[in-house]
């Protein structure tokens, strides 16, 4: 079952153009895409917690081309379809009045198909492919509007992105002339064997360079902003949701955890840039006007969250404290998770928001209480998730990673994050001031406010937003959180998994 | 006139057909020998782009236009995939080689390899087709920007 991950979005993203050079059917569209992406969701969550490997062609690894579903991968995969089914269900309505719609639904169906390859594989090269294949959809995409702008974020994306991909190449070739392996199981078995690890070193450095620019770490942020801010409202979502977390810390994480056998220094060099990413991410939310360039400094922030905690486990695995590596991971991936459904809320918020007042500078716009209780009250949510505000999840996740710095006696580390959320929730309170209260300004379209196909979407995140939340108590933690923890840390379990040794 | 000198256009009608055949030789004997559906892709959309330099675009895009090219990569690309979903329905798993396993032929001729052959024809559609319209787009909009 797991190439249908694949397969499906493929064949779906190469029909869609295809039908719309004989005949432009939105509705067809819309309604093939949400099969799609209703139907990857079902098999994503039926598949839950399943393990397994999918020899590609019947032929075995460490030579055939495979997938691999664990722990972790199952969480990633119900994480990309659930905000893909959302997403496609807000753009039924956003994206009404665009032109070239099957192109537009083939380029997210291709990036859906990379991002569940990235997810599913277990082969660093083809890793790559798949990397590159959601990578150039989102480029297209971002652009997607043509306006000088979103050209101009759409090539800043595409240069840095690029980059970005050679570095994760060179570092494969690298790692591959030196174990002779492209298989992660069996790059970690005989990393081990290998009596100099010069090149695993530089390869991993490498890795965490160009994974760091899909992810956006800090010191190569820079195309975030513009690219997420230009992009069509539901792929910001997706692009701010998912794809950095998927291309940048998942892909990263599995192969330092679960290929690289966590070489050296990288935990820590990963902890600090992720406080980093958090700390100035969030001084450089501060200062914005545009909201949706506000939400991006913030996934910047978000993302910092993820990476200390994933750093941080690298870090207590190293020294001998397995109970709470295990628990600073789960707490990364719980933000990420956490972190999905938020950022997504917010992005489809900031285009509900642009729909009614037709401007997104907070500046200039505020009084959305008054004007739609509903469209406030899901934006407060999300705003009070985001900046860890108790009973919301984003609050149970911060607690979790800050519990395991501190109980695995990093201080700095639980001092930054702490610090950290104060200037996230100093922003939000920001945007909560001018958007949410304030005075309404005259322009406002009344056939948004009632609109439910922008509003149902997210009802359901908000929803989430508070559900999600449960995933703290231990009984759940224990079926979602901690195998997809295991998943990382126990890197032999991994290569029993893929190699049946 | 359109396009370059006649000494080019009559060079490029020469060396022309052998480049489209060599690009078909190395698709179709991917399996054989070094090659396979993508250089053999991109020596076929190669044969377009030097008609198109040689002749001017009215000439090229009289054969083969952006709506073909678009259609041919979609189509190739569900090709492919449906060989994938054939593995699925007839040799049990995705991508099975299932032709091999019922008709093997003889090693090393043509006509072995399975599912391969397919695939690598497919796959040589897909890549040429695409090439040629990244060409054929930019053609196009150096000649919106001349007008």
């Amino acid at each position: 079952m797991l190439p249908l991950f694949v397969a499906i979005p493929l064949g779906v993203g190469f029909l869609l153009p295809l039908i719309e050079e004989f005949r432009d059917r939105t509705r067809l569209f819309s309604l093939f895409v949400l099969l799609e992406t209703g139907g990857l969701l079902a098999l994503s969550l039926i598949k839950f917690g399943d393990k397994g490997i999918y020899r590609m062609g019947g032929w075995a690894p460490p030579f055939g081309i495979n997938f691999v579903q664990d722990g972790l991968s199952s969480l990633i995969l119900v994480v990309i379809s659930g905000i893909a089914f959302v997403t496609t269900l807000f753009a039924i309505t956003y994206m009404k009045e665009y032109e070239n719609l099957g192109k537009f639904y083939g380029l997210f169906s291709l990036m859906l198909a990379g991002m569940y390859g990235v997810a599913l594989t277990g082969d660093i090269f083809n890793m790559y492919v798949y990397l590159e294949v959601a990578a150039i959809s989102s480029y297209a995409l971002v652009g997607f509007n043509r306006g000088a702008e979103e050209i101009e974020a759409s090539f800043k994306y595409l240069i840095m992105g690029a980059v970005g991909s050679v570095f994760i190449l060179l570092g494969i070739a690298l790692l591959y002339g030196s174990v002779g392996s492209l298989n992660i199981a069996d790059i970690s078995v005989k990393v081990s064997e290998l009596p100099d690890d010069s090149f695993i070193v530089l390869s991993t450095a490498l890795f965490i360079v160009g994974f760091g620019l899909k992810a956006a770490f800090i010191p190569f942020h820079s195309w975030l902003p513009d690219a997420h801010s230009s992009a069509p409202t539901p792929i910001s979502a997706m692009l701010s949701g998912v794809l950095i977390k998927v291309l940048g810390i998942y892909a990263l994480a599995r192969l330092l955890f679960n290929g690289l056998n966590l070489p050296g220094i990288a935990p820590s060099i990963l902890t600090w840039i992720g406080a980093g990413s958090m700390f100035i991410g969030g001084m450089l939310a501060l200062g914005q006007k545009d909201l949706k360039r506000l939400l991006a400094y913030s996934s910047i922030s978000q993302m910092g969250y993820i990476t200390l905690a994933v750093g941080m486990g690298g870090i207590l695995i190293g020294q001998g404290k397995p109970g709470i590596a295990t628990l600073a991971l789960m707490g990364g991936i719980f933000h990420l998770v956490n972190h999905a459904t938020y950022k997504s809320l917010l992005f489809l918020f900031s285009g509900s928001v642009e729909k009614i007042f037709g401007s997104r500078d907070l500046s200039e716009i505020g009084g959305l209480n008054s004007v739609s209780p509903v469209s406030g009250a899901v934006g407060t949510i999300g705003t009070l998730s985001i900046s860890g505000v108790p009973p919301f999840n984003g609050f149970w996740s911060k607690l979790v990673i800050v519990i395991a710095a501190i109980w695995g006696k990093l201080y700095p580390l639980a001092g930054i994050i702490l610090f950290t959320s104060a200037i996230t929730l100093a922003y939000y309170l920001k945007v909560q001031r001018q958007l949410f209260m304030g005075k309404s300004t005259g322009n406002v379209s009344e056939s948004v406010k009632t609109s439910a196909g922008l509003y149902i979407p997210l009802l359901i995140l908000a929803i989430c937003c508070i559900g999600l939340g449960l995933l703290y108590l231990p009984e759940i933690r224990g079926i979602v959180l901690k195998p997809a923890a295991l998943a990382l840390q126990e890197g032999s379990e991994y290569t029993k998994l893929v190699l049946g040794l | 006139m359109t396009g370059m000198s006649s000494i080019v256009k009559t060079v490029t009608r020469w060396v022309s057909p052998f480049i489209f055949a060599f690009g078909i030789y190395i698709a179709l004997t991917g399996h054989l020998t070094p090659g396979g559906g993508f250089p053999g892709g991109v020596i076929i959309a190669g044969c377009f782009i030097l008609l198109t330099l040689a002749y001017g675009k009215e000439t090229t895009f009289g054969l083969f236009n952006l709506e073909s090219s678009a259609v041919t990569d979609s189509l190739a690309a569900l090709a492919f995939l449906c060989m994938g979903f054939l593995g699925y329905v007839f040799g049990g798993g995705f991508f099975n080689n299932f032709i091999q396993s019922g008709f093997p032929g003889t090693s090393f001729r043509l006509l072995s390899g399975g599912n391969m052959p397919i695939i690598n024809l497919a796959i040589g559609l897909k890549v040429g087709a695409s090439l040629f319209a990244v060409f054929a787009y930019l053609a196009l909009f150096r000649a919106i920007e001349e007008d």
